[in-house]
């Protein structure tokens, strides 16, 4: 763990456990968290992107990309900049729209909706409902500055989940236990390191109990000696949890610990997958191989 | 010159009825200002044209036009029509009318200046639009353009005298009617001091806040 707070020592050895109940649910016991508004099955497709393409004026981002990812599956994705890792994820957030294809998250249509069986676009209404089982720590971690850390965490529990402010409380002390920042709850975002403030930001994004879990680039912003900490609590979560990760990052050994699947992303496509040890030691792609060449 | 301290004295009852004027003109008209400028600045960013459109017509017609001929047209236009009101009420509607076009683009500034990041985060939070604005967006936003607000509550003081066009007698109205009574000059001179004992201390403070609230 990063040396970055005094009580990192501490919280090694009881962030696993701590995990398990903060993050929604054991891996050992999926039923517990299981609910009817946050229904999980392990094993199953959790997401589905159906002939989806991207464009940016003439640049097509996304090319007629299909992919899927099972519940509680870790998947990083990989390759070159401008590849379209980034877009996927931004796709999943409803930051961005596909030009073409569908998207589904838990079997729902994430930005269609079927009316009088035709598919047209969703309403505001119908993403806010899919997206709630959706999470998502970015580059630059976006912590409101205008809130101190605790609030930070608490507001979308508060204001979406409709959680008393006692139990969003809680909540998010836990949560911040289990990122080491429980001292710096009544700090505002400016007075942390980035590296505190990206495990808050995972800590926000946890609070709301998503299913997915999007990580992007969470450590290119990051200085070098601050990157460790965050990773050894995604390291936590990915292994004592059962959420879907989807993760956009250049850390390749972080991506080997904690990966099922490994997408290799080339000009819009999967030309690639695998498992982290089939990729990163025998890849068959050719493009695979010289990327990871060049990155390793 | 002659300086008559007798004549300051007679008018200094009436000044104080015209500082209570300028004080009601610019503490009220600033309110609306605030708020009406809050309004267009949002509407102006909404996704219906038929929103944003009429508001944009609408701020930049106030903005190109000047604030005596809204303040006639408010008192002898409107009533023929619609409610007549008192000149005071009137000229702190036009007062707040006119500035909330300029207040508006400030808003406008101090939102575009929030980053795209934090919208983000609040739509990747499923946060409410209401709360969005209220809880995330605003905070940021205003803060950071409280000085350039306070500029315009300057300048608004600087147009006060312009109500009294309309009868809304305020501190150079009550001047004027004053010296025009009696054949003196004083109570302008009284005035013109008055102005800047209000309006240098307020830029000062503007510019004390501005260092500790944008950074």
């Amino acid at each position: 763990m990063s040396s970055e707070t005094p009580n990192q020592e501490e919280n090694e050895s009881t962030g696993a456990s701590l995990a398990k109940d903060v993050a929604g649910g054991a891996k050992s016991a999926p039923e517990d968290s299981a609910g009817a508004a946050n229904p999980k099955v392990d094993g199953r497709e959790l997401i589905r992107f159906d002939r989806v393409t991207k464009r940016f004026g003439d640049n097509v981002v996304l090319d007629d990309l299909e992919f899927r990812v099972d519940s509680g599956k870790h998947v990083t994705l990989i390759g070159p900049s401008g590849s379209g890792k980034t877009t996927i994820l931004r796709l999943l957030m409803t930051l961005l729209k596909p030009d073409e294809g569908t998207i589904t998250v838990g079997g729902e249509y994430l930005t269609h909706e079927e009316k009088n069986g035709k598919l047209v676009p969703a309403g505001e209404k119908h993403i806010r409902e899919v997206r709630k089982n959706i999470g998502m720590v970015f580059q630059q971690f976006n912590l409101f500055p205008n809130m101190k850390v605790l609030r930070n965490i608490t507001e979308a529990p508060v204001n979406v989940l409709g959680l008393s402010k006692e139990e969003a409380d809680t909540r998010a002390r836990d949560l911040l236990e289990l990122v080491g920042l429980t001292e710096h709850m009544d700090k505002y975002p400016s007075q942390l390191s980035g590296g505190q403030q990206q495990r808050v930001a995972i800590a926000r994004a946890l609070a709301m109990r998503p299913q997915v879990l999007l990580l992007d680039e969470v450590t290119s912003a990051l200085d070098p000696e601050l990157v460790a900490g965050v990773l050894d609590v995604l390291r936590d979560i990915a292994h004592t949890t059962d959420i879907t990760m989807l993760c956009v990052t250049h850390e390749m050994s972080f991506a080997r610990d904690i990966s099922d699947d490994v997408l290799m992303f080339n000009e819009g496509k999967v030309i690639e997958s695998g498992s982290p040890d089939k990729m990163f030691n025998d890849p068959d792609h050719p493009r695979t191989r010289e990327f990871l060449g060049a990155v390793l | 010159m002659n300086w008559d301290w007798g004549v300051v004295s007679d008018f200094m009852p009436l000044f104080w009825d015209g500082v209570i004027v300028t004080v009601q003109a610019l503490v009220f008209g600033s309110l609306i200002a605030f708020a009406l400028g809050l309004v267009w600045a949002i509407a102006q960013r909404s996704e219906r044209k038929l929103v944003r459109w009429p508001v944009t017509v609408l701020t930049e017609f106030i903005r190109n036009t000047p604030l005596l001929v809204q303040l006639f047209f408010l008192f002898y236009v409107v009533p023929e029509w619609g409610p007549s009101m008192s000149p005071l009420m009137t000229g702190i509607i036009g007062l707040g009318l006119h500035y909330s076009t300029y207040t508006a683009e400030v808003y406008r500034a101090g939102i575009d200046g929030v980053p795209e990041g934090q919208w983000e985060a609040a739509t990747a939070l499923s946060l409410p639009k209401v709360r969005t604005w209220t809880a995330v967006i605003l905070p940021q936003a205003i803060r950071r353009v409280i000085p350039a607000l306070g500029n315009y509550v300057v300048a608004m003081l600087k147009d006060s005298p312009m109500i009294a066009v309309i009868g809304a007698y305020e501190m150079l109205g009550e001047a004027s009617a004053f010296s025009n009574a009696t054949f003196t000059i004083e109570a302008y001179t009284v005035v013109g001091i008055a102005f800047i004992l209000i309006a240098y201390p307020a830029s000062l403070l503007l510019r004390v806040l501005e260092r500790r609230l944008v950074k």
